[in-house]
């Protein structure tokens, strides 16, 4: 379970609170318009950015001050998720030996992450050679191997087509069942289609998580002035 | 890649050292006329050489008048046993700086225009500074006021660093005293340029790039009889010739005393004057019994001698050199 | 915020450190210049001479250099022909030129018995002399003309195209846009291009050595160097070296804001299409200026080369052995420069905030001529052991410094680009410090670093600068070594080494740019 107590980020003149809780295991979407703080609030829970009031806890423990990397969080970004000069199961190793050269128990992991997506075959391509899809494999197969019970994807398959952005989110709900999720969109129906719970942010508030299907069903008015104008 | 960095630095570092040897070395500072392979460097070091039974070191430090900036430089520190080619406007200078020690030769038998009584400071050449040039030159001048109205072009050498650099300026002072200033205010516009030192002078004076360089009385004897060419002639001025005296002379922080005592003698004695007048082109401190090589009597003896004495060469160089530089800055 | 989001790791805070560092050695450097000189230490007229020389000079040469680049500029700009990027190419290359080079190719071109003068000769006019004021000012209008141009024809191509065809379709004549269009962008990039002129050549140091002719032709920066090494006279050398720092410091802060940019700029490939010019007449001055500005640049160089090559295999083992000593300062040059350079970048990188702060420590050596900070370090060294000892490390460090703020400029945005792509990526996976060093940064900055490095070891190995200061009588560098050829009126053997000096320096600086493009990371 991922805990807001009274959080609070404002950088000029932008600010963001949020309280509340996100429950896993399972998908929980992050909708709004831009500018809301979508991306901040991906940056406060990865530990990009600290708030400048409150408290984030990972179950019991507080992780607000701890560096990204020491976050139970694994981050999918919407670009540069892969390093272009590197094959793809060196990027997944990285996720699990993040050093100058991975070594060779976590190339096999990652050679068994990149099958899991279905890339057993492209493990020595390079990013350059995947399909956009694919590379959105390579990244997912590095939140695997990573083992942290959050990840976060920051609009990472916004740039994808509508039929490829369907099966990524198919993978994604088959692959990453045990984990907890938060899926960044700006499409709604990205929402709709996977998650359990949908998170709306305006403004730099957030409506706290609450069922799709019900979110949906029953949107508040700020809701439906997002969904009318279809941002 | 890494491993690179304390190898190169230890190449570094030891490249400004001298990897030791077993036989005693004799390391002379003087100027670079001096060691060039047809200067006197090569023959000395193989005549000394062959008794003294150590290494002699030439180590070529500009002009002479920087070799004492060196010295004042390196201090005690100094690798130096023996300097070769101060001269008598330096002397009290470099004895100011307390870093030389007597010479210890006594009765010395020298053939100098002057008496010679100095501790210190041993003599090893001599000559008269002239202005030289083409015998094909047809407006020679007679002296310095001649040459400073004419269009002649000159080369000469900067007193700061070159020993006939200096003496042109005290060549000015003695003969002209406090009307020295107006002299070089009138000689500005024939200097094409100044040279650090005497090498570079002459070398650009061959290439032709001027009428006159300043040199001494001997040089026409080089071309004469190296070259076998007498198209060469120094001017001989009304005024007189300003004398130069170089000298050598023992560091105290020497650690070779005796090697450099054992050095002085030999620099007296045929081997090391025999070589003098036709590699350095000056007349030898103690003539041979030789003699001088024919050609040398077909060179100029100027009438009247200058030279100051070590003190007012010291008292006056500063000031003279503050007027020198303020005359040909303009 | 103990453990801020974003750790600088070891890289990083070697960097800070590097930032603290390199302005405590510049500002230790004039510290102990300031104490040496000490009031009443009596500036002569000559002091003042120099001063005004240096100015004069500067002013002369920047002037030149940017009213001949003009046209020069313009002709590049409009035309295109073949070979047009081999002539981009060359205009960088007096850039990496050692001066003694230069020098000696200016000689064989314009010296007393130069090609210019038996020309001259022939047609029974005066030969001229290089020597004083007016062979400084061509041997930094040789150096500067190719900046001026790069900097101009960069201004030229900035101009939008879209105005050019709107002054096409207004029927413009070559007057009007002169007025409208050019004449606006060169009221702006001109006194910058003076600017930077100015300021290297009030720096100019080797070209003054040789050829200044005495009191006359002296810089601030020669008679630095004559007062310590003809008179030992540390007090004037310091306060000469105060005179340049406030010369350099009044000028610094406008020149570094524009000088790497414009050398680094790699778009000046295209030319402009235009619609005027094209009458026969301005055309033909157009290729004038262009083939005249090549012989110009060539013709030195071409001299040096038919000199010298026949001669490089007889060069004496001195030779041989003073271009091992500058090959190693080279090296060592470039490995300090990325040593400072890459940990700097790295912090400022990562710390975005603090970056222009670290920047400056870097920039902070444009406002220190390497023989002011040569003075300042001889004096530090001085009490504790013979500073001549030193010499080649000195000589590298110096010269790893001047490089610096180049080095900054052109890295330091690659860097902080690859940052921002990558950054969070890197944060997220704990990327260690090493890592991210390799895949992020230096990945995406090998073209910069490379050139970089071309240029430190390129810079380090023509320098005949800080070297005259320190180096002993029997290990000169190359540089060194070639004028002390001249000095002794060995030309042949002077010209002989000097292509051996322009093989090295362009083939070092070939080696590492290139091959750091094709380096695997």
């Amino acid at each position: 379970m991922l805990r807001f107590e009274q959080v609070w980020f404002r950088r000029a003149e932008f600010s963001l609170s949020i309280d509340g809780s996100i429950l896993g295991p399972g998908i929980t979407a992050v909708i709004g318009p831009s500018g809301a703080g979508k991306s901040t609030l991906i940056s406060l829970i990865a530990g990009f950015e600290v708030p400048t009031a409150g408290q984030i806890y990972w179950g019991e423990s507080p992780i607000t001050m701890m560096p990204p990397d020491q976050r139970p969080v694994s981050v999918i970004f919407q670009d540069h998720n892969l390093f272009p000069h590197l094959n793809a199961v060196t990027n997944v190793a990285l996720g699990l030996s993040p050093c100058a050269n991975p070594n060779d128990t976590s190339r096999e992991a990652a050679r068994s992450a990149l099958s899991i997506v279905g890339l057993e075959k492209l493990g020595a391509s390079l990013p350059g050679e995947l399909s956009g899809g694919q590379q959105s494999r390579v990244a997912l197969a590095r939140a695997l191997v990573t083992k942290k019970p959050l990840i976060l994807l920051d609009e990472a398959f916004s740039a994808l087509g509508p039929a490829l952005r369907t099966e990524m989110l198919n993978l994604l709900k088959s692959v990453l069942a045990e984990r907890t999720v938060l899926l960044v969109t700006h499409n709604p129906e990205d929402a709709l289609q996977v998650s359990q719970q949908t998170l709306f942010l305006e403004g730099g508030r957030v409506w706290s998580a609450i069922g799709t299907d019900e979110l949906f069903a029953r949107p508040h008015k700020h809701l439906k002035a997002y969904l009318d104008k279809g941002d | 890649m890494l491993s690179l960095i304390p190898a190169i630095a230890l190449v570094l570092l030891s490249t400004g050292i001298a990897w030791a040897d077993d036989r005693p070395q004799l390391t002379v500072y003087t100027y670079d006329s001096f060691v060039s392979e047809w200067g006197p460097g090569p023959a000395v070091k193989a005549e000394f050489e062959q008794f003294c039974d150590c290494d002699l070191n030439f180590v070529a430090a500009g002009d002479g008048a920087s070799l004492l900036a060196r010295l004042k430089l390196e201090g005690e520190r100094s690798d130096a046993d023996v300097v070769l080619g101060l001269d008598t406007n330096l002397m009290a200078d470099a004895l100011d700086s307390n870093l030389f020690a007597p010479h210890g030769v006594s009765d010395l038998d020298l053939d100098l225009p002057i008496d010679w009584i100095d501790e210190i400071f041993l003599p090893f050449d001599w000559g008269y500074f002239a202005f030289v040039h083409d015998t094909a030159l047809s407006n020679v001048p007679s002296n310095f006021e001649e040459l400073a109205a004419s269009d002649l072009s000159i080369i000469i050498q900067d007193p700061r660093s070159s020993t006939p650099g200096l003496g042109l300026l005290l060549w000015v002072k003695a003969a002209y005293g406090e009307r020295a200033d107006k002299i070089w205010a009138d000689l500005a516009d024939n200097v094409v340029t100044v040279t650090p030192g005497w090498s570079e002078a002459y070398g650009l004076f061959l290439e032709g790039e001027s009428d006159m360089v300043l040199s001494y009385t001997t040089s026409p004897a080089y071309h004469l009889i190296a070259e076998e060419d007498p198209s060469k002639a120094a001017a001989l001025f009304s005024e007189g010739h300003y004398l130069q005296i170089e000298v050598a002379a023992k560091l105290t922080s020497t650690d070779n005393s005796e090697l450099a005592d054992q050095f002085f003698e030999f620099m007296l004695t045929e081997g090391f004057q025999g070589v003098i007048p036709t590699t350095n082109w000056m007349y030898p401190a103690a003539i041979p019994t030789a003699g001088l090589p024919d050609g040398f009597e077909t060179l100029i003896q100027p009438e009247t001698s200058l030279l100051l004495s070590p003190n007012e060469a010291r008292d006056l160089r500063l000031r003279a050199l503050v007027e020198w530089r303020a005359a040909l800055s303009r | 915020m103990a453990s801020g989001p974003q750790s600088l790791g070891w890289i990083g805070r070697t960097g800070i450190a590097f930032a603290v560092s390199v302005p405590t050695i510049i500002l230790l450097s004039v510290a102990a210049i300031i104490s040496v000189a000490e009031a009443g230490s009596g500036l002569t007229s000559g002091d003042w001479a120099a001063l005004r020389f240096t100015i004069w000079q500067a002013t002369l040469s920047a002037v030149i250099s940017v009213l001949l680049a003009v046209p020069l500029a313009r002709a590049l700009a409009r035309r295109n022909f073949v070979g047009r990027g081999v002539v981009i190419t060359l205009l960088g290359a007096p850039f990496l030129l050692p001066v003694i080079v230069a020098v000696f190719g200016l000689l064989a071109v314009f010296g007393r018995n130069g090609v210019l003068n038996a020309v001259l000769e022939t047609f029974a006019f005066e030969p001229i002399s290089i020597f004083g004021l007016h062979g400084v000012v061509l041997a930094h209008v040789f150096f500067n003309l190719p900046l001026a141009t790069r900097f101009i024809l960069q201004g030229w191509q900035e101009i939008p195209a879209e105005r050019f065809r709107l002054a096409a379709s207004l029927g413009m004549d070559t007057q009007a846009i002169n007025r409208h269009l050019e004449w606006p962008m060169l009221k702006k990039v001109l006194p910058c291009a003076f600017v930077v002129i100015f300021a290297v050549c009030t720096t100019t140091f080797a070209v003054a050595l040789i050829l200044g002719g005495g009191p006359r032709a002296t810089t601030v920066e020669l008679a630095i160097y004559q007062s310590l090494r003809f008179e030992f006279d540390l007090r004037r050398a310091a306060f000469l070296a105060l005179m340049q720092i406030g010369i350099m410091v009044l000028l610094a802060f406008i020149a570094h804001r524009i000088l790497a940019p414009a050398l680094l700029s790699h778009r000046m490939d295209r030319p402009v299409i235009r619609w005027d010019g094209r009458g026969f007449a301005i055309r033909m001055i157009d290729y004038g200026v262009i083939v005249g500005a090549i012989g110009f640049l060539l013709m030195p160089i071409t001299m040096v080369m038919i000199q010298g090559l026949p001669k490089i295999l007889s060069l004496p083992a001195v030779v041989w052995e003073s271009l091992f000593r500058s090959l190693i300062v080279a090296v060592s040059s470039t490995i300090i420069v990325l040593g400072i350079l890459i940990p700097m970048s790295y912090a400022a990188a990562r710390r975005p905030r603090q970056s222009v702060w670290i920047e400056s420590a870097g920039l902070m050596s444009f406002a220190v001529s390497s023989l002011v900070l040569g003075t300042g370090l001889f004096v530090v060294i001085n009490p504790i052991m013979r500073p001549d000892m030193l010499a080649l490390p000195i000589t590298a460090l110096v010269n790893a410094l001047a490089t610096l703020p180049f080095a900054l400029r052109s890295v330091l945005p690659a860097f902080c680009q690859a940052e921002a792509d990558y950054g969070r990526l890197a944060d997220s996976i704990g990327l260690t410090p090493w890592a991210r060093l390799k895949f992020i940064f230096l990945q995406r900055s090998k073209r910069e670093i490379g050139f970089i490095a071309g240029l430190a070891a390129a810079l380090s190995m023509g320098d005949l600068g800080v070297i005259t200061l320190f180096a002993l009588p029997d290990t000169p560098t190359l540089p060194l070594q070639i004028y002390r050829l001249m000095g002794a009126y060995r030309m042949q053997e002077a010209a002989g080494a000097s292509v051996l000096l322009l093989l090295c320096s362009f083939g070092l600086f070939w080696l590492l740019d290139q091959g750091a493009r094709r380096v695997e990371i």
